[in-house]
């Protein structure tokens, strides 16, 4: 039986049972991807969108799933690896899930999307923020449920002018799409600004021994404060070698280090780093009611982009059901211009598919623990 | 001026973190000729060993230097114990195969054993203690130079001068001497070519382990991969000296450490590799022994 057979029987029924009571055959389920990193070194980033995500497809499924049919998760491990991201999308376009929530990481979902483009799949990501994924909206079937690079940016600038008022600046980077990324947005905005010199502008090699180097080279350019667009591995590196070398300047990161092991890896050097990140939720009611959730199931707190997964698995299955068919147009179509209650607030998509009702907060270390400041 | 002698120092702390790795692989290159590509996941082995010993041993607060030193000598034990095994299931089989053979051997343990300390630890990064003690009398040159980049360079400097005072003037030195001049020639008269092998690659692991010890003290934080990364530029730094050559492994890992030192502070550390490998090129062109290795001919 061809794919595409099988795919018309599963839409048959799929209207078919809208407002049936009775439950529909086993076999019939509606598929949805889960792909990010599940292991190696940026599995923290991939695991608690998984569990995020399942938690909210269990839920629907013991109430019924969607118009009747169960939702079936199919799960991919990329490890953030481009060559591995396209494998996992190739699967699993070929086993005929309907979207993708995922990929987790810009550089992966960047090689991944023209596969779903072309099968006309759905992806709706957690946490990818490169802005150039959707820039020239030849995707108009992606979404993500993460504010992009540019604005975090803009956060982190505005920060270290208006707050930390540093005259200059010394912008440092790990050579990634990521970190890059970041540090040539904040490079560009810094510059338009006026108000401050960037001093030093760099990309330091990840896993290499020692950057006591290019610390040096910080401290001769008199930089005022440090921002660095990267991942915890090599911003706890630099910032231990900096206090070492008695260089106190104040570091501005990103995402990609404001979790738990960034503070273990740094320890007492972790403490006063700024790091962005998206706004702290945890009084919504939404964001409580998962993360308890979550809590009771694995007896920790959840971990990085749990909250975006959440929000992504809640739009994506109220699009689904609101839009009464499995094609991508339509359920684009309801993401874009219906709001769906998620641990953000109520949410809603923009014509590039980036959200409308999540930013980006300010965090520092502050005993141990990322404390939001603004 | 000061500038220059802050690079000058970054650059010798990065040599001679190359320079502890490197010793290992020229080491058995030397004896045996292999290139020992599991090298760096002895290094790896050894910081894992001493992180568990450091946890346990700190429990019974006992003073830093010597849980400096015991977990040194646990982590050089177990690892030695790997070198011997890996050697045993993986190169002695192949001692008479053509020299492809052990190497593929080699990057094939290499794997095996990140593989295995992946899934017997974890694969996401872990802080590791800062074991060596902060010297009083650094402090004013806090800037310039830290206790462990100084340990480190002393440590490096020790071990290169007690590995060619063990081959040139020892008993074990002469055999292994011997054993890496015609292997058949050395049975002959008597060497048990076997045991100086093995006691090659217990060497080399062993210091691998200390090196892993005292660079994961710098660096404060380890994980399964540390090893291929520090052990792909090692071995550049042995290929650079002339590998097979003991002083030609230092020379060549602070020429490795100082360039890529100057290239980031004058010019940008995102070029800092590629001065690096283009230094290799250039000097494999004029030297292709490397800087003081012996030009032979049928070796790989």
């Amino acid at each position: 039986m061809s794919h595409a057979h099988f795919f018309l029987i599963g839409l048959a029924t799929l209207i078919l049972s809208v407002g049936a009571t009775g439950t529909a055959p086993a076999s019939e389920t509606i598929k949805i991807g889960v792909a990010g990193a599940h292991s190696g070194d940026l599995a923290p980033y991939g695991l608690p969108s998984l569990k995020a995500v399942q938690l909210v497809v269990k839920e629907i499924n013991d109430q019924g799933g969607i118009h009747g049919l169960p939702v079936e998760l199919l799960v991919e491990d990329d490890g953030c690896k481009p060559e591995l991201a396209t494998n996992s999308a190739t699967k699993l376009v070929s086993s005929g899930v309907r979207a993708v929530i995922g990929h987790i990481c810009s550089g992966a979902t960047k090689a991944a999307l023209p596969i779903y483009h072309a099968a006309k799949v759905l992806v709706i990501s957690p946490s990818a923020t490169a802005p150039s994924l959707n820039q020239d909206g030849e995707y108009p079937f992606f979404f993500r449920t993460i504010a992009t690079d540019d604005i975090q940016a803009k956060t982190q600038v505005d920060f270290a002018l208006q707050t930390l008022k540093a005259g200059k600046i010394a912008v440092l980077h790990d050579k990634g799409d990521y970190g890059k990324g970041l540090a040539e947005h904040a490079q560009s905005l810094i510059e338009q600004s006026g108000k401050a010199q960037m001093v030093l502008f760099e990309g330091i090699t990840p896993g290499a021994v020692d950057y006591s180097a290019v610390v040096q080279k910080i401290k001769r350019s008199e930089a005022e404060a440090l921002l660095f667009g990267g991942y915890h591995p090599e911003a706890s590196k630099l910032v231990s070698q900096m206090r070492q070398k008695r260089i106190t300047i104040p570091l501005v990161s990103d995402d990609g280090i404001k979790n738990d092991t960034f503070i273990k890896l740094a320890g007492k050097d972790a403490e006063g780093v700024y790091a962005t990140g998206p706004a702290d939720v945890a009084s919504n009611p939404a964001t409580k009611l998962y993360r308890e959730k979550y809590k009771q199931i694995e007896g920790t707190d959840p971990g990085a982009f749990f909250n975006n997964a959440v929000a992504a698995a809640l739009a994506l299955t109220n699009a689904l059901a609101k839009a009464m068919s499995a094609d991508a147009e339509a359920v684009a179509h309801v993401l874009r211009t219906e709001k769906v209650a998620t641990p953000f607030g109520p949410i809603t998509f923009d014509a590039k598919g980036d959200p409308v009702g999540i930013g980006f907060s300010l965090y520092q270390v502050n005993n141990g623990q990322f404390v939001q400041i603004r | 001026m000061e500038y220059f002698f802050e690079l000058l120092f970054s650059g010798l702390t990065r040599g001679s973190i190359y320079a502890l790795i490197a010793l290992g692989y020229t080491m058995v290159y030397g004896i045996i000729g292999l290139i020992n590509f599991a090298h760096g996941e002895m290094f790896m082995i050894g910081a894992f060993t001493a992180l568990i010993a450091s946890s346990v041993l700190s429990i019974y607060h006992l003073p830093l230097p010597a849980i400096l030193v015991l977990a040194g000598l646990a982590a050089a034990v177990w690892a030695g114990a790997y070198g011997f095994t890996v050697e045993r299931l993986a190169y002695r089989p192949l001692r008479g195969a053509p020299r492809l053979a052990p190497l593929i051997s080699a990057i094939g343990m290499s794997i095996f054993l990140q593989n295995y300390v992946l899934l017997a630890q974890t694969a996401d990064f872990v802080p590791f203690p800062s074991l060596i003690p902060e010297f009083a009398f650094l402090e004013p040159y806090s800037a310039i130079i830290n206790s462990s980049s100084l340990t480190i360079l002393a440590v490096s400097t020790l071990v290169m001068t007690a590995l060619t005072l063990l081959i040139l003037y020892t008993r074990t030195g002469k055999a292994m001497r011997a054993t890496a001049q015609d292997q058949k020639m050395a049975l002959l008269v008597g060497i048990n070519v076997d045991r100086i092998i093995s006691f090659t690659f217990v060497t080399g692991s062993a210091l691998a382990a200390i090196g892993g010890l005292l660079i994961a003290s710098h660096i404060g934080q380890i994980n399964f991969a540390i090893g291929f990364i520090a052990g792909i530029k090692a071995f550049t730094a042995a290929v650079l000296g002339g590998i097979g050559s003991i002083p030609g492994a230092v020379l060549g890992s602070f020429i490795l450490g100082l360039t890529e030192a100057f290239a980031t502070g004058y010019i940008s550390s995102d070029y800092e590799d590629l001065f690096a490998f283009a230094l290799l090129v250039l000097i494999l062109i004029f030297r292709p022994a490397g800087l003081l290795g012996k030009a032979t001919a049928e070796k790989v």
